[in-house]
């Protein structure tokens, strides 16, 4: 390449640099939000939820992708293969969730101790890594995909461990950026003052980051690698995480609906028990056919039927303080997808994953679409919702406190999106779980599991047709979320009425 | 009549939560070191690497009214007998090997991971080898070759080329057949061997 070439190419990227930038800033000036609505830790916050929503858009994407697969198995043969399209899927969804989280507690810290976020510098420079690490990981599985059988491709390129796949040195990197988060906390409370949630908080959060390192290591033994691998997924999705969501939705009740701290806290303890005391060893219904001994079917099978109690009692929790309040409340939106986090919650992962945690009948559901079904529907009402409820909460303060209740304007987009998000996930749990169900009695109760069996499972006409509707309703959740951008871009724009004071009563 | 009963205090609440959650943690750790003890290579449910010398089945036992692996005569792999430490080596390089080419985010293992392709617990065992003599020729050729030998049972699926080399499709092939021994309380139900309908 001589220089004269060098020269075209430098003005040409100038120039389209200063394109993006303007297309950039007229985004900006549509959008019209105003920073200096939220504090420090706020403007941290939302930056978490910029990102948790782009990751959310990958999830939806790559799904519809594999999605296609399993009609046109013929469609990106090679180019993007169902497992590349899935771990996307799957580990954009936990990293969205975990950034929505992280948001949500860098966003509720401040208000709860009453201080500043303390290291703020560092929980900036913390984000710029971890989304640089999470863009990097996602462009390796996408263009290198898969390495030869080493320890270096476990290290640079992919562990293949459904859920972890992060290669390790991100892993290492997560660790580093999750305890600079964990002292923005701790040093926060510190400061300011400790409550109930604070201390929950706290300590959920030694378990969360505790529990990550049990995922990392290698081992040739694969009992061994299983058991300690659910100690990450189970421990988290069905234990911490469902208290770090008890902690955030403590703190949304008192600001929706200004329940009185008093009781949410009290609600707080009751499910931090009931949550750890059957989560904890309900770990083991992901025991019974790995290779571990027989008593993991008692234990298991026993805790993990327990584990719809709490969620009931969330409901409960929810229902009854939106009744007790009368529904009043100055962000319709927000409180709407609590709601749905409530029930979504109790079905999805209580009501779904009690349908087949028993090993009596997990023998034959185990590893057909059953879990797909329960996956979806539980991920979404778990952690989806809640994220959504606080992106809510966010652009209201950011648009200034505006109102963002009765007689909003454009409301119908919001509902809108609530109604085709909800609607595309439950019609796709729905027709993952008839496609479970064929699976499980032609391919593991008639067939006995072979591959012969697999396949006449996965030709049959119902389970096919099963494969069609999960794609119309993935379709439907993806125009929610479209929707769903708008509405959380343009809410509250030209509204003028301001919130009044929520009391606590 | 004001104050508040013990059971709907907070402080109450925050007591059982504590004590709740340390004493499920340690029944837990404790529940965990002897799983651990009871399953390591070499155990009586997780047979040692060197069983890839043996044939193996896995039969429906009336008793106990489960299939259980059954250890059987020597049956070497590619017509070699390895010591311990080789047929560990072996396993390791194929057990790496599944997960550094993301097996799992198609295939379900120990019936975990995705559902677009078959679970490979049993795979060592599966009738769709045809026969105990054309099985380990037929699973390098499909594994370094998968879309020209492809097995799609009138699916259209095939698995992708994922560059296996010959080395490591015979460790993979070692991992399947170490996994195939595994006791995994009877999981998959109902599932006739390649032995069986020989």
């Amino acid at each position: 390449m001589n220089t004269s070439d060098l020269n075209g190419i430098i003005p040409k990227s100038n120039r389209l640099l200063d394109k993006a930038r303007t297309y950039l800033d007229d985004f900006k000036a549509w959008v019209n939000l105003d920073s200096s609505n939220l504090s420090t830790g706020q403007q941290l916050a939302v930056k978490y939820f910029t990102v948790a929503v782009i990751l959310f858009f990958a999830q939806l994407l790559f799904g519809m992708l594999a999605a296609i697969q399993f009609i046109y198995p013929g469609f990106l043969y090679e180019i993007l293969d169902f497992n590349v399209n899935r771990m996307v899927h799957i580990n954009a969804m936990i990293v969205w969730m975990l950034y929505g989280f992280i948001g949500s507690i860098y966003w509720l810290i401040e208000d709860e101790s009453g201080t500043g976020i303390v290291g703020l510098k560092w929980a900036n420079i913390a984000f710029w890594v971890l989304t640089g690490a999470v863009t990097l990981v996602v462009l390796v599985y996408l263009f290198i995909q898969i390495g030869p059988g080493k320890d270096s491709s476990l290290w640079f390129i992919n562990e293949g461990r459904e859920y972890i796949e992060a290669p390790r040195w991100a892993d290492l990197g997560i660790t580093a950026v999750m305890l600079v988060f964990f002292y923005n906390v701790v040093a926060t409370f510190s400061k300011g003052q400790w409550s109930g949630i604070g201390g929950v908080l706290v300590l959920d959060l030694i378990a969360l980051v505790g529990l990550y390192l049990a995922g990392m290591f290698y081992m040739t033994n694969i009992t061994h690698e299983q058991y300690w691998w659910w100690w990450v997924i189970h421990l988290w999705v069905e234990a911490t995480w469902e208290v770090l969501v008890g902690v955030i939705m403590a703190w949304s009740l008192m600001k929706l609906l200004g329940v009185r701290r008093k009781i949410v806290q009290t609600w707080l303890y009751i499910e931090v028990a009931l949550m750890f005391g059957s989560g904890i060893l309900g770990l083991g219904h992901h025991y019974f056919w790995i290779g571990m001994p027989e008593y993991w079917l008692s234990v298991g099978g026993f805790f993990s039927a327990l584990e719809p109690i709490p969620l009931v009692a969330m409901v409960v929790h929810a229902v009854y303080d939106a009744g007790v309040h009368a529904f009043k409340t100055v962000n319709h939106p927000a409180l709407a997808w609590v709601v749905a986090h409530a029930f979504g919650n109790f079905f999805g992962a209580g009501v779904w994953g009690f349908m087949h945690t028993l090993p009596q009948i997990n023998m034959y559901t185990h590893g057909t679409q059953w879990s797909a079904s329960h996956g979806h529907l539980s991920f979404f009402g778990a952690y989806a919702t809640i994220n959504i409820a606080f992106f809510y909460l966010a652009i209201q303060q950011w648009r200034g406190g505006v109102w963002m209740a009765a007689g909003a304007h454009h409301a119908w987009r919001w509902k809108w999106a609530l109604g085709l998000l909800n609607a595309g996930v439950v019609g796709m749990t729905i027709a993952l779980l008839i496609a479970g169900y064929e699976q499980s009695f032609i391919e593991r109760a008639v067939e006995g599991s072979t591959w012969g069996g697999y396949f006449a499972a996965q030709n049959e006409p119902s389970f096919q047709r099963a494969m069609g509707w999960r794609l119309l309703f993935g379709g439907i959740t993806l125009a929610g979320f479209i929707l769903l951008v708008w509405d959380l871009l343009t809410i509250g724009k030209g509204e003028t009425r301001k919130i009044p004071t929520i009391n606590q009563s | 009549m004001n104050e508040t009963p013990l059971w709907a205090s907070e402080s109450f609440w925050k007591k059982i939560a504590i004590w709740v959650t340390a004493g499920s943690f340690v029944i837990l750790v404790i529940l965990t070191m002897d799983s651990l003890s009871k399953t390591g290579a070499g155990s009586k449910r997780v047979p040692a690497y060197a069983v890839i010398n043996k044939k193996i089945d896995y039969q429906f036992k009336t008793a106990l009214h489960k299939s259980m692996p059954v250890i059987g005569d020597n049956e070497f792999l590619f017509g070699k007998e390895y010591s311990e430490e080789e047929a560990r080596q072996l396993v390791d390089l194929g057990k790496k090997t599944t997960q550094t080419k993301n097996c799992m985010n198609c295939h379900t293992i120990l019936g975990n991971g995705a559902y677009y392709a078959p679970d490979l617990t049993k795979a060592w065992l599966d009738q769709g080898w045809i026969s105990g003599e054309m099985r380990e020729n037929m699973m390098v050729k499909f594994l370094m070759d998968p879309a020209n030998n492809a097995r799609t049972f009138g699916s259209n699926r095939k698995m992708p080329n994922l560059a296996i080399t010959e080395q490591e499709a015979k460790g993979i092939i070692a991992f399947l057949k170490w996994m195939s021994s595994i006791d995994t309380n009877g999981f998959p139900y109902n599932f006739k061997t390649i032995e069986a309908q020989e």
